[in-house]
């Protein structure tokens, strides 16, 4: 079974970026066009690693850290943020907020699919 | 005269021959999408006796002329045989109404001959040639010469 | 999916982005202190930014960057929003959009006005902020030579051997939350075991009794050392992201590389393994356990939030959504032909046929209603981008100017949409730059020193109607004449209707601007909106009232689009008419037929006597006063005011589909298009506009000469 990746943009290109690489990769992709979207996916696809915009209508990043890591579906899962944002404050908040690693816009083909594989512990 | 002129000069072109006011005529394949039976066409107001109206062709509203009528040959017959051939040049598609299809023909350009010196200008334009089959003298329709309905009728 | 269409995407993405940009901004107009609208407007600008960011599309990126700055400061109420700051966000919005699509057209952008924009961006924002904006500048942003800034541990190690080599002894101990957060020890290693030779050493000593073992906790220490060329820094990375989740201590050993971890205090129960995992039961126990929550099916699901932005949408391709309305035309066809067989079959009523056929029937509507609707969209962008172009042409001019558009979801064919944008944008500059007076002289006459423009789209008479309306001077008639003459358009001794005189203004080479602006003296003239208008099948007029000011009136036909129509028949002909163009239909009582002359015919509505224009005649159609006792359509036409239309009967009302009839054949007066009914026939979609100046044609005019082609003598 291949790892699971759930996206988190509300940028299509991004998006769509997102799953040329990843299931180039050989990822199975899943995505959402904002949080609230996001949280619900995550229980019905229970990825593997969730890779999240920060700023999103109806629910940013933040909130989908958070509910993530503390809401109903307290899950362990790595939470990426992919983001063009560089602040240290904002990193600060993620990394409390429970994130995983900040990766930021433009992401780079390659560097991400191996940042993946190495926090899934899986090759896909 | 045709607009051949490129191919080899062996090369084998095909037409389809049928008659039209008692005359025979042809249309290169190419330029043949379908050939449908005849129904019932809308009339459309303000125009010349050869077009009998527009037809529904899988939604797309095509006029449909009397091929024999606008070869000035009378209006054609109704006949059970009578079938409208659909053809397509410059983005335009027109059905053409003729009496009936005979067959199909495969000659080489060299057996199509220049339209003898008619003095129609007209005619001469709307036939790029003739090929002759036995007894036959089959004429080329100039599809282009037909499609051009602003000349014609407005 | 290629990178070059996902490019392509992207600014398709971009241009939904930039109206709702431009929405958002007007929203802001009216209240700036919605922050929901605020942000709107901040994810736009950002969601440009960060796509563009893919595309290396560096000068993109950083104008979105400055701007969303700026907006995120209004965002953090760390500055208020004044006219001045309004306006700088509408023409930052402008900028945009130029930048966009010359990022796309892969031409120059407008580098004079981002200069400027930015400068003023800038003046909003304190040093750091615009230094922070200088990194930025510097940062590689090249989508392919990108080193990502990741804070995750760099797959790519430096080449090793040449600096000096350290060694560094760690000391990590996570806590629970570690674990929590999706971080696994074993991958941190990982990342170190990159930059050089490690070895890890796991410290069991906390390990608890097998009864009182929580899962959840974290109870293994880890010894690490490292031997690397790396620097300190580079260490402190990697943990950069559990720096709060664990005990970390990294020291520097200033021992020589060969010297590997033999001095180092033995742990009670070593477990000694280089490169880890050192025994995979045990850490994934630890790390696997924390999962389960998971992997439970969590039911709760958080609240919807109502409005969830823009709605989804797909894109595509126009061929497929073109073959599907022919094959759904085709279907319809197919239905009607399969009802009528069955019918002649008079099958006993026990067959129980006849639901089935209803239901197919229905189906088959609902597919070609749902198909109809996908060509057709509303003018609301293009009336958008009109905005734009009066907010430059106003700048350019020095003029107060406001523009009000009205019925901008008027749904109208796409095609229409794309190639009516630059005519519109002509007429809107024309407008702006001749057809409005200087503030201070519209202040002298006692205007409004803000001239407006009016936009406006509506569906009359099966026809798309737009019109661009100013309240400026109106035309200067004289004026016009003058130069028309001057330049030997016409004759001096022609003498002009009113009319006349406008229309001289779409003869080519016109232009009567008589102090050159910056907008006119381009070289485009109204000659070139009106062919444009006239390949889209349309046409133009002009209509002015000296002092109050002119309109253009663009009439187009709804080439594909939808119309509400009565099915009617004319000499037993079916055909259709837009019930938009119909006022009222009567049955008229023979006490109020009038006759007038020989053939002309009046009937009286409400005391006022209206011409009646039987359109069996008017269309020379054969069995004329077939339809005279049939019921009369009243209509109020662009030319002959109030008319009634004798037709034969009216039959249904009904949405039809509009066929052009020029693209295969050509224009046929009184007629402007065509549409299928269902069951397959074509009927002609009548023009009343049209339809009512072909009597007089045909009374007071010699008719035309027969138009027999030459082709009939052969």
């Amino acid at each position: 079974m291949s790892t699971k990746v759930l996206a988190i943009d509300d940028s299509r290109t991004i998006r769509n970026l997102l799953r040329v690489s990843l299931e180039g990769a050989g990822f199975e992709y899943h995505s959402a066009c904002d949080g609230v979207e996001g949280v619900e996916q995550f229980s019905e696809v229970e990825p593997d690693v969730v890779i999240t915009d920060i700023n999103m209508p109806n629910m940013d990043g933040f909130g989908v850290i958070e509910n993530l890591r503390s809401g109903p579906n307290r899950t362990t899962v790595p939470i990426i943020v992919l983001t063009t944002e560089s602040g240290p404050d904002l990193k600060a908040r993620a990394r409390e907020a429970g994130a995983t690693g900040w990766i930021v816009k433009p992401f780079d083909d390659a560097s991400l699919v191996s940042v993946l594989r190495r926090l899934t512990g899986h090759v896909v | 005269m045709l607009d051949v002129t490129e191919a080899p000069t062996e090369a084998q072109f095909e037409f389809i021959t049928f008659s039209a006011g008692d005359q025979s005529f042809c249309l290169e394949i190419t330029q043949i999408r379908e050939i449908r039976r005849w129904t019932p066409v809308t009339k459309l107001p303000h125009t010349p006796d050869d077009v009998l109206g527009v037809m529904n062709l899988r939604g797309a509203v095509i006029p449909i002329f009397d091929l024999s009528a606008r070869f000035g040959l009378g209006e054609t017959v109704d006949n059970e045989r009578n079938v409208v051939i659909v053809a397509a040049g410059g983005g335009t598609t027109i059905g053409l109404l003729v009496e009936s299809v005979s067959e199909i023909l495969s000659v080489a350009k060299s057996a199509i001959q220049e339209t003898p010196d008619i003095k129609s200008e007209a005619a001469r334009q709307a036939i790029l040639g003739v090929i002759s089959v036995g007894e036959n003298m089959v004429r080329v329709v100039n599809l282009d010469a037909v499609l051009d309905t602003e000349g014609s009728s407005v | 999916m290629s990178n070059s269409s996902i490019r392509d995407t992207f600014f398709e993405e971009c241009e939904e982005l930039l109206e709702a940009l431009v929405e958002g901004l007007a929203a802001m107009e009216e209240n700036a202190s919605d922050m929901e609208v605020v942000n709107a407007v901040f994810r736009a600008v950002h969601s440009i930014k960060g796509g563009a960011g893919a595309f290396a599309l560096d000068r993109l990126v950083n104008f979105a960057h400055t701007f969303e700055t700026v907006m995120d400061k209004v965002r953090s109420k760390q500055l208020d929003v004044d006219e001045q700051l309004m306006m700088l966000f509408h023409r930052s919005g402008d900028q945009l959009a130029d930048l966009v699509e010359a990022a796309r057209d892969g031409r120059e952008p407008n580098a004079e006005s981002e200069a400027a924009i930015l400068k003023e961006l800038g003046a909003y924002l304190d040093d750091a902020e615009n230094e922070e904006e200088l990194a930025f500048d510097a940062a590689p942003l090249a989508f392919d030579a990108a080193p990502m800034a990741i804070d995750l541990p760099e797959a790519e190690a430096e080449p090793p051997g040449e600096p000096e080599q350290r060694r560094f002894d760690i000391r990590f101990r996570p806590s629970p939350a570690l674990y929590a957060n999706g971080h696994e020890p074993l991958l941190l290693f990982d990342a170190l075991a990159e930059l050089g030779t490690l070895s890890v050493i796991a410290d069991l000593s906390r390990l608890p009794e097998f009864d009182s073992f929580d899962p959840e906790d974290a109870v293994i220490d880890w010894r690490l050392t490292l031997q690397t060329s790396e620097d300190e820094t580079v260490l402190h990375e990697v943990f950069e992201f559990v720096d709060a989740l664990c005990e970390l201590e990294i020291e520097v050993s200033e021992e020589p590389a060969e010297s590997l971890p033999a001095d180092l205090p033995e742990p009670a129960d070593p477990i000694a393994a280089a490169p880890p995992p050192p025994d995979p039961a045990v850490p994934a126990a630890l790390t696997t356990e924390p999962q389960g929550p998971a992997q439970k099916p969590a039911k709760q699901s958080p609240p919807r939030d109502e409005p969830r932005g823009p709605r989804p949408t797909l894109r595509v391709d126009l061929d497929r959504v073109d073959r599907l309305i022919n094959t759904v035309g085709e279907l319809i066809i197919n239905q009607a032909m399969i009802s009528q067989r069955i019918e002649e079959l008079e099958l006993p009523a026990v067959a129980h046929l006849t639901n089935e056929l209803e239901a197919y029937k229905l189906l088959a509507r609902d597919i070609q209603e749902g198909v109809m609707a996908i060509r057709a969209q509303p003018v609301k962008p293009l009336f958008q981008r009109m905005s734009r172009i009066v907010r430059e042409a106003a700048e350019a001019t020095g003029k107060k100017v406001k523009l009000v558009t009205v019925g901008d979801s008027t749904e109208v064919d796409k095609t229409v949409i794309e190639r009516l944008a630059d005519p519109l944008t002509h007429m809107v500059r024309n407008a702006v730059d001749h057809g409005l007076e200087r503030p201070d002289k519209r202040s002298e006459l006692g205007k409004d020193p803000a001239g407006s423009i009016r936009l406006s789209a509506s569906h009359r008479s099966g026809s798309v109607f737009i019109e661009i309306a100013d309240d400026g001077a109106g035309l200067n008639r004289t004026r016009i004449l003058e130069k028309a003459i001057e330049k030997g358009l016409v004759s001096p001794e022609a003498e002009l209707s009113e009319q006349e005189i406008d229309n001289l203004l779409f003869l080519p080479g016109f232009s009567t601007a008589s102090e050159v602006s910056n907008l006119s003296g381009r070289g485009v003239g109204m000659d070139v909106v009106k062919n444009a208008v006239a390949a889209l099948g349309g046409r133009v007029s002009i209509a002015s009232t000296p002092g109050m000011g002119t309109t253009f009136t663009i009439v187009l036909p709804l080439t594909l689009a939808v119309m509400d129509g009565f099915v009617i028949s004319i000499a037993d002909q079916t055909m259709v008419i837009p019930i938009a163009s119909i006022i009222e239909t009567i049955r008229p009582n023979p006490r109020d037929l009038h006759c007038i002359g020989t053939d002309g015919e009046v009937i009286s509505v409400r005391g006022a006597y209206v011409p009646i224009v039987d359109v069996a005649r008017n269309l020379g159609l054969s069995g004329e006063g077939a339809d005279s006792s049939g019921v009369l359509l009243l209509v109020s036409t662009e030319g002959q005011g109030l008319t009634a239309l004798r037709v034969g009967a009216i039959h249904d009302q009904r949405q039809v589909v509009i066929k052009s009839l020029e693209s295969n054949y050509g224009a046929i007066a009184g007629v402007s298009a065509a549409t299928i009914l269902g069951d397959g026939k074509i009927a002609l979609i009548l023009d009343p506009d049209e339809l009512v100046k072909l009597t007089p044609a045909a009374l007071f005019l010699p008719p035309a000469p027969p138009p027999k082609p030459e082709l009939r003598h052969a």
